[in-house]
């Protein structure tokens, strides 16, 4: 399927839950809130003509400073890139997240990589998600105090660093 | 004068200092701890073309408790911080260290909030070599400094 046509089915099932909608460059992408992100990504699944096999990447953007904050409805968003391994086609959905009080749901069930993909949206930009298994942060270290890649986040901040046990002797260490 | 005709053997008079600061400066056994280029550097630097074994540290040993020299080459990273400071705690006295590159050094242009703004936050240094990466002779420059630095030591302060 072309861009074009992805983007007349998703819309066909979502009606007006789409919030936003793109083709840029012949890249197709919606944005919707968070309560419809399940049923989305599992039509996008097992559709049989959509057929997204797989969630390649999961990211965050922090919008803040970008045009005016006034405006703007929400601040961040969470991004995933799927692809379909059979169809090879492309599809972006970008979940509206107004502030930090905002959850999104995880789906780490649909896709076991989503564990670790929302870990680090977590740890980046401090989205929580709900339902997911093992919160905690991926990339930094325990100890990090805030989220690095938020645009209020100061750049030569310094953050106090660990004790060798802590890292080495793995006391923290569960495998999810 | 005199005190050879009491011994059988001829011997040579010196201090303890001054011999066993011989044995340890000319031979020095690096323990790499490559994280990034200035590692790849470093191959140079032990290989044929600046062959640091002219200099007697060319046993490279990838067990800190087999080494008495530290070369801390390339970024360290918040996350491997502790990670380095247990490799220095493992390596047994007398030590030395030589932070190599400008991010071992400084953190060089990683001025970010993942990167260890110098190894001397975490870990004594003895030398530091500036470059990014440094040329192979800095680093030959840098173990003749610690070699200068070993000769001045004294009995006294021997750990």
């Amino acid at each position: 399927m072309n861009q074009t046509d992805i983007l007349a089915r998703v819309k066909e099932k979502l009606g007006s839950r789409v919030l936003a909608e793109y083709l840029f460059r012949d890249q197709a992408a919606i944005t919707i809130a968070p309560e419809h992100l399940r049923d989305l990504l599992t039509f996008l699944r097992d559709d049989g003509e959509l057929g997204f096999d797989w969630l390649m990447d999961v990211g965050g953007v922090d919008y803040l400073g970008y045009g005016d904050d006034d405006e703007r409805e929400w601040r961040f968003e969470v991004v995933y890139q799927m692809y379909s391994m059979q169809k090879n086609h492309r599809f972006r959905v970008k979940v509206a997240v107004r502030d930090e009080s905002v959850a999104v749901p995880s789906v780490w069930d649909l896709w076991n990589i989503a564990n670790w993909e929302e870990r680090e949206v977590w740890d980046m930009f401090g989205i929580r998600f709900t339902g997911h298994p093992n919160l905690r942060r991926i990339l930094c270290h325990d100890e990090f105090v805030g989220h690095a890649l938020r645009k209020d986040y100061p750049i030569n901040k310094r953050q106090k660093l660990s004790a060798p046990s802590e890292i080495i002797l793995c006391e923290k260490s569960e495998y999810a | 004068m005199g005190l050879e005709s009491h011994v059988s053997q001829p011997f040579l008079a010196t201090r303890l200092d001054e011999v066993i600061n011989w044995g340890r400066r000319y031979a020095l056994w690096p323990m790499p701890f490559g994280t990034a280029c200035c590692a790849i550097e470093f191959m140079g630097v032990v290989s044929g073309r600046f062959d640091v074994s002219r200099f007697g540290a060319e046993l490279v040993r990838f067990s800190p408790r087999q080494a008495d020299l530290l070369l801390v080459m390339g970024t360290i990273t918040q996350k491997q911080a502790p990670v380095l400071r247990q490799i220095y705690d493992q390596m047994p006295n007398p030590k030395w260290v030589i932070s190599m590159g400008a991010c071992a050094s400084s953190g060089g242009f990683y001025d970010n909030y993942s990167v260890v703004q110098g190894i001397d936050e975490i870990i004594p240094v003895d030398v530091y070599v500036a470059g990014c990466p440094p040329r192979p002779e800095n680093v030959i420059g840098a173990i003749v400094k610690i070699q200068e630095k070993i000769d001045r030591e004294k009995a006294a302060d021997w750990r």
